[in-house]
């Protein structure tokens, strides 16, 4: 069905995109909250023995830095479509099916913590050293500093990683359809581009580019607030 | 007491080893402010950094209170360094806490209750005059205030000794002042030892009471500060010290006297209570000698008055060496410059 611009003004174009857009962008943003916290809860303390590990650094351990660099390397230079396909066992022993929006979620995290973990190690390699030896020579454990002068110190560039992080995320999850994920990136090349809907495209463009510029803004403001 | 014994740190580099510091032994009393200076890369930033073990010395023992700082590790070590405060150049304070939190920092990292924590902060706050900056965050502070902030947190857990490394170069010459008798306060109210690492001898002639001057990775000379501007022995020394007493002669007038007949110029110092004593009159009139003043300076090296004479002194050989007697008669310190029989 071609697009016909006066379709804009007839109420049942509108509950009709309505229908196909709002479980789609429900399917997005779980997809997204939940790869980003769980990508986090793996990435953060990957990032943190990154940094607290390298040379010269509160605990250095060339053995351990190299290793993990080397992993995170290796994941992170995996195409995410091929990922999401080699993962398909890994996924369906550890959420029983391999597609689905949950199951998305799997390849999405196995992707994004790697990401985190160098988004992590950038933002707390920003804190100068001497903040940290200072803490040192107040006798501060190593544990006490991550907690007490890293984390706290970078929490502003942490925030915008987080932010970063989370508008990747959402491209990635486009990606997700692949494997019955669902989401707006599905939507837009089911009805948008394979049936040539293009005013759901449009839509569904319209749709990502708000949830981007909102998740942006509110990171940018957070970071402002932060900052001193 | 700290006592320092051959210590050695070297790094090693492409080029080979590099000697940061070479053989130093060091004997720092007790509630001493005690300097060391040096030109910038003579060693004296990793020297004190060795004192609490950021570096970790190649080899040499450092003794404080009878235990061997270099055979600690872990838990051991750190409890010593919650006994031993720093401060630095560019203060180090953490970005994301407040003035108070900053000073709170060492006592939750000594693991004290939250009203330990809040009675501490405010007699030190009290200690350092920022009662009214409590709740400001560093950014908002200015660069004495900053350094204050890290002397606060630096005494927070009642350390006995208290490094300071460049503490003021970062700081307007005002600023410094200020800076320094706060720290000349602290040191006589609370009897700690200090150790003050510093490029800028006005430093050392504000506070220290004694003074080691460090030179290529060595020790060159040490001693009470007023022994050493007297008598500096190494030429690194007296470099240092005409940047704060300058007693040079214009070298055109030191041309024309040497064409004098039977004239010497001498330097004369005198210290403390000498300072007020009529020497001149009293010369002129022992003595049948001619003087002529080229230059006179009156200072202070720490508390201690200090000053310089610089005189054209006139005479045959035997009325010269007479006033020479006379001026060691009264403990005087006489250096002659030149002399033109």
């Amino acid at each position: 069905m071609p697009f016909e611009p006066s379709l804009l003004f007839q109420a049942s174009f509108w509950s009709d995109i309505a229908q196909l857009i709002t479980p789609a962008v429900g399917e997005t943003l779980y997809m997204v909250v939940v790869s980003t916290i769980l990508a986090y809860i793996l990435g953060l303390p990957l990032g943190v023995i990154l940094v607290v590990t390298s040379p010269g650094h509160i605990s250095p351990n060339p053995w351990v830095e190299r290793t993990l660099g080397t992993l995170i390397n290796i994941l992170r230079s995996a195409p995410f479509i091929i990922l999401l396909v080699a993962f398909i066992p890994f996924t369906r022993s550890l959420v029983g099916t391999s597609i689905g929006t949950t199951a998305a979620i799997v390849p999405l995290v196995i992707s994004a913590a790697p990401f985190v973990a160098r988004v992590v190690e950038s933002s707390l390699k920003e804190v100068p050293y001497g903040v940290i030896e200072a803490a040192l020579s107040m006798g501060a454990s190593p544990f006490q500093i991550i907690q007490k002068v890293l984390l706290p110190e970078a929490k502003a560039s942490l925030i915008l990683g987080v932010t970063i992080t989370t508008i990747s995320i959402i491209g990635y999850t486009a990606m997700a359809g692949a494997v019955g994920g669902g989401g707006l990136g599905d939507l837009a090349i089911q009805y948008g581009y394979n049936r040539f809907r293009t005013d759901i495209m449009v839509v569904t463009v319209i749709v990502l580019v708000v949830i981007v510029q909102g998740l942006q803004s509110l990171g940018t403001t957070l970071v402002r607030k932060l900052s001193h | 007491m700290i006592q320092i014994q051959n210590l050695v740190k070297t790094y090693s580099s492409r080029q080979g080893d590099v000697i940061a510091i070479d053989d130093v032994s060091l004997r720092i009393p007790k509630n001493s402010i005690f300097g060391i200076i040096g030109l910038s890369g003579a060693g004296k930033s990793t020297l004190v950094r060795c004192l609490n073990l950021l570096e970790k010395p190649t080899s040499g023992q450092i003794i404080i209170a009878d235990q061997d700082l270099t055979k600690l590790s872990g838990k051991a070590l750190r409890l010593a360094r919650q006994k031993i405060g720093m401060i630095f150049q560019h203060f180090y304070l953490l970005q994301s806490r407040t003035v108070t939190e900053n000073i709170a920092f060492p006592l939750e990292i000594a693991g004290l209750s939250k009203q330990e924590i809040s009675r501490r902060v405010d007699e030190l706050l009290h200690l350092v005059g920022l009662e009214d900056k409590a709740h400001a965050y560093p950014s908002q502070l200015s660069g004495g205030q900053k350094q204050r902030v890290g002397i606060a947190r630096a005494l927070a857990t009642k350390p006995q000794i208290l490094l300071c490394d460049e503490a003021t170069s970062a700081l307007d010459p005002q600023t410094t002042l200020s800076i320094l008798n706060l720290l000349r306060d602290i040191n006589q109210k609370l009897g700690l030892t200090m150790i003050i690492i510093t490029h800028e001898m006005k430093v050392v002639k504000e506070i220290c009471t004694d003074v080691a001057v460090l030179h290529e990775a060595r020790i060159v000379e040490n001693g009470p500060v007023e022994s050493v501007f007297i008598h500096p022995q190494s030429e690194i020394a007296q470099q240092f010290i005409s940047s704060v007493f300058s007693h040079e002669l214009p070298l055109d007038l030191l041309k024309e006297i040497a064409t004098h007949q039977n004239s010497e110029i001498v330097r004369i110092q005198f210290l403390g209570s000498r300072t007020s004593d009529p020497i001149m009159t009293d010369l002129l009139r022992t003595c049948n000698v001619g003087a002529n003043i080229l230059y006179g300076n009156i200072d202070h090296i720490r508390s201690t008055l200090f000053g310089t004479l610089t005189l054209e002194l006139q005479g045959n050989l035997e009325q010269l060496q007479q006033a020479h007697d006379y001026l060691s008669s009264r403990e005087l310190n006489v250096e002659v410059i030149q002399r033109a029989l």
